[in-house]
């Protein structure tokens, strides 16, 4: 198989020319007629992939080798570390085929919008910043391998050549790599604030500029190697934040590229496919069976069914007539639909949701991650100490500034916050990595630190610890016959109780009966003629039975009897270890939902779900989240439909499945990727352990403070000390971080 | 001290051209997919040749 990247790659390589074109003017001349060549070769479609739960080589092949099977696909690529495929198709192979085909080999696959993606691509940042890594890295080592000849005894002459070489390499260096401190501590300063970043310019520049006065006069100490040291470290801890800020942006936009709404309107008889904000009131649209209700309306015309568990949790559909009113996200089912728009845009219902849920969003309090909260403290005792050093010294020899100035360099550069630059980031990346392969995609970098804090979950029902798809409970009580009739019939509708009933028969075997004059009664079930007789599938009041408490459809054959079967949704996979696992944790667990009772306490004894409240309103269970929140509970919600945003975004953190609606997502901070919802007691237990990590660093390098900075006070430290506090901190905080993995 | 002149520009020299493979390394891209890097070379299935558009 010949699997390259050379294809998919082009668009970068692309890109790539103009960020070389600055450092080879004569490029800029020529490069047009090779960028053309390169563009001429992607003309076909780009599709981008999403694979939650591919993770191993079998499943690189596998992917890849199923795609390349399907017509017009010209090359695949798996990105194992983003779980993602790239593929190169022809224009018109659609990105659902490929989908299915993965679905059927056992993949599951979401695809995403390149165009949306390309921003993460291109991590021209990222780069920078490895670049620079780079550069501060070959420095430190060339600088170290001259210190140590100076600290193992070098004298006069061969210790300032010595000096004067590393001055040659750091001052260069430090320009060019600690650029990204440089500007935030000029930002800070000019916003009038002390950031991190300050203390750590002027450790910097007071290490290169004392040490080039002393090398200039033959002294006896320089700091080269500690100042580029201290830059290599600080940008390690830098780019470890950065990658996870990028992960968090990019899961944003993955989530983004999920669904593209559009609604089809009819303007003078013809159907026009428009963005969903430009949409009016009075306009009329069409939903097909199938398709989300993308505006509030009035029905005009058409019978159906309407699955609005989204909005409400119900998992029964409703009937739908002319003259009903439906609200913006719910489900046409079985007929096509013309709706009168009556509230669209800011009036909709929809929006009046997302309105909840930014009033909720700006009554949170701004979270303090532990990094902003050390940093607070940091900075000024720093600076203080440093000073006052200076000062006293200054005082004590009676005006030796050089000494002083040395002192007070030695202690800024000692307590430079190397370990805790790195103290948060590593533990982040390791513990968001962990969580990755789990299939939790974090989208806010704090969401781990407000996870560690938890106590008491609260979770949806209706997709969220179920399916939201109902399956077949009681076939085996039908006839061979009754069955393969009621197959026959099923395979007639797109109904969710159709598909699924149609889908079990299948997978038990049953063959479907040959049936005359299939048709669907929109609103009301299928209807067919076996054997001369009429046949029909669907409600229960249309059929001529008797309407049962739980979901069912009936089935009835010429004058017989009708036959209820009755439905069930399916328990997501998982949400029994979920549960137990975060009740094992010592956490309270609730469920809550807009259905009815009977559903909502079936689900929790079968759970062991103690609280559970059934008929909320989207209002109520914000409420609820709320009002557990004032009781001193941190609140982690878990839901997926437009009637848990509201909670979502209340809550201390939020997960939602990837099935979840688009508001759903955009409301919450962490993402399940996959089917599986074990994954959130895992994330919980993990993050806990993150946490004190994140706090055993602090301590780390508190110690190592403690034990150097009195020595740095009184003029005892030298660069060899500061070198090795400095790399040996760091060290433990990083090797102590990977403890997590 | 002679062997100075000779030793200290060649480490430079070395550690250059460790800088210079690093530079070609990012520009290169060969950290996009460190994961799947690492399993593919388990992989039974070879591209010998490089694909031919």
């Amino acid at each position: 198989m010949t699997v390259s990247p050379a294809p998919s790659r082009s668009v970068d390589e692309f890109e790539d020319e103009h960020v070389s074109a600055s450092a080879c003017p004569a490029c800029i001349a020529a490069p047009s007629a090779e960028q053309m060549a390169k563009s001429g070769d992607i003309r076909g479609a780009r599709i981008m992939l999403s694979l939650p739960t591919a993770h191993c080589a079998v499943c690189i092949t596998d992917v890849e080798r199923e795609l390349m099977k399907q017509p017009g696909v010209k090359s695949a690529r798996v990105n194992l570390t983003l779980k993602r495929a790239s593929v190169d198709a022809e224009s018109d192979v659609e990105a659902a085929n490929l989908i299915s085909a993965l679905d059927r080999i056992g993949y599951e696959a979401h695809e995403l919008d390149p165009g949306m993606l390309s921003a993460t691509e291109a991590d021209k940042r990222g780069r920078d910043l490895l670049m620079r890594i780079g550069v501060a890295g070959f420095a430190m080592m060339n600088i170290m391998m001259l210190s140590v000849a100076v600290w193992s005894g070098a004298e006069d002459t061969t210790r300032d050549l010595f000096h004067w070489i590393s001055a040659a390499i750091a001052i260069p260096t430090t320009i060019f790599a600690a650029q990204p401190f440089f500007a935030n501590a000029w930002a800070a300063l000019r916003g009038g604030r002390l950031g991190m970043d300050v203390p750590i310019s002027l450790a910097i520049l007071l290490a290169l500029g004392i040490s080039l006065f002393e090398t200039m006069h033959s002294g006896s100490h320089a700091y080269f190697e500690a100042a580029t040291m201290l830059t290599f470290f600080l940008l390690v801890g830098r780019y470890l934040d950065y990658r996870t800020r990028a992960v968090a942006r990019s899961a944003a936009e993955e989530l983004a590229a999920l669904e593209v709404p559009r609604a089809t309107v009819l303007r003078e008889g013809a159907e026009v496919v428009v963005p969903v904000g430009e949409l009016v009131p009075g306009d009329l649209i069409r939903v097909r069976p199938g398709g989300r209700i993308p505006a509030d309306g009035e029905v005009i015309e058409g019978h159906s069914e309407s699955d609005r568990s989204v909005l409400t949790g119900e998992s029964l559909p409703v009937q739908v007539a002319p003259g009903m009113v439906l609200s913006a996200g719910e489900v046409n089912l079985t007929g096509p639909l013309t709706i009168r728009v009556t509230a669209a845009g800011k009036d909709s219902s929809l929006h009046r949701m997302a309105d909840l849920v930014a009033m909720a969003e700006s009554a949170k309090t701004k979270y303090t991650s532990l990094a902003e909260r050390a940093a607070r403290l940091y900075a000024p005792i720093v600076h203080l100490l440093s000073f006052a050093a200076f000062c006293s010294w200054a005082w004590i020899t009676g005006g030796d500034f050089r000494l002083a100035v040395n002192i007070s360099a030695a202690v800024l550069i000692i307590t430079c916050p190397c370990a805790l630059g790195l103290a948060v980031p590593a533990v982040v990346t390791a513990a968001s990595g962990k969580l990755f392969r789990k299939g939790l995609l974090i989208k806010d970098g704090t969401a781990l630190e407000r996870l560690a804090e938890v106590d008491t979950v609260v979770f949806d029902k209706t997709g969220t610890l179920t399916m939201g798809a109902p399956r077949p409970q009681n076939l085996s009580a039908l006839s061979a016959e009754a069955l393969s009739v009621a197959m026959a019939l099923a395979e007639g509708s797109a109904h969710p109780l159709a598909r699924a009933l149609h889908d079990v028969a299948l997978g038990q075997g049953a063959a479907p009966a040959i049936l005359e004059d299939l048709r669907e009664v929109p609103g009301y079930g299928v209807e067919g003629r076996w054997q001369g007789q009429t046949v029909r599938l669907g409600r229960a009041n249309w059929i001529g039975a008797e309407d049962g408490a739980t979901t069912a459809t009936h089935l009835r054959i010429g004058n017989g009897a009708p036959i209820a079967i009755t439905f069930a949704d399916s328990l997501r996979p998982g949400a029994e270890e979920a549960v137990a696992g975060l009740k094992a944790q010592g956490k309270q667990v609730w469920l809550v939902s807009g259905d009815v009772e009977g559903a909502v306490s079936e689900l929790a004894a079968r759970l062991g779900i103690e609280n559970y409240r059934s008929g909320a309103l989207p209002l109520e269970k914000a409420q609820l989240v709320n009002d557990l929140t004032h009781e001193g509970h941190r609140v982690l919600m878990v839901g997926d439909g437009l009637n848990d945003t509201a909670a979502l975004a209340a809550a201390h953190v939020s997960v939602s499945p990837a099935s979840a609606l688009d508001a759903a997502r955009t409301a919450s901070d962490i993402v399940l990727l996959g089917k599986e919802l074990a994954p959130v007691a895992d994330a919980a237990s993990i993050a806990v352990r993150a946490r004190r990590r994140i706090k055993e660093n602090f301590g780390i390098s508190i110690v190592y403070n403690i034990i150097a900075v009195p020595l740095a006070l009184v003029g005892l430290a030298t660069p060899l000390m500061a070198a090795l506090a400095m790399s040996a901190s760091s060290i433990t905080v990083s090797l102590n971080s990977l403890r997590l993995r | 001290m002679d062997a100075l002149l000779y030793s200290i520009p060649i480490s430079l020299l070395l550690g250059g051209i460790g800088l210079a493979a690093f530079w070609w390394s990012i520009k290169n891209r060969q950290y996009d997919d460190p994961k799947g890097d690492a399993e593919r070379i388990l992989s039974d299935e070879f591209d010998d040749r490089p694909k031919q558009d």
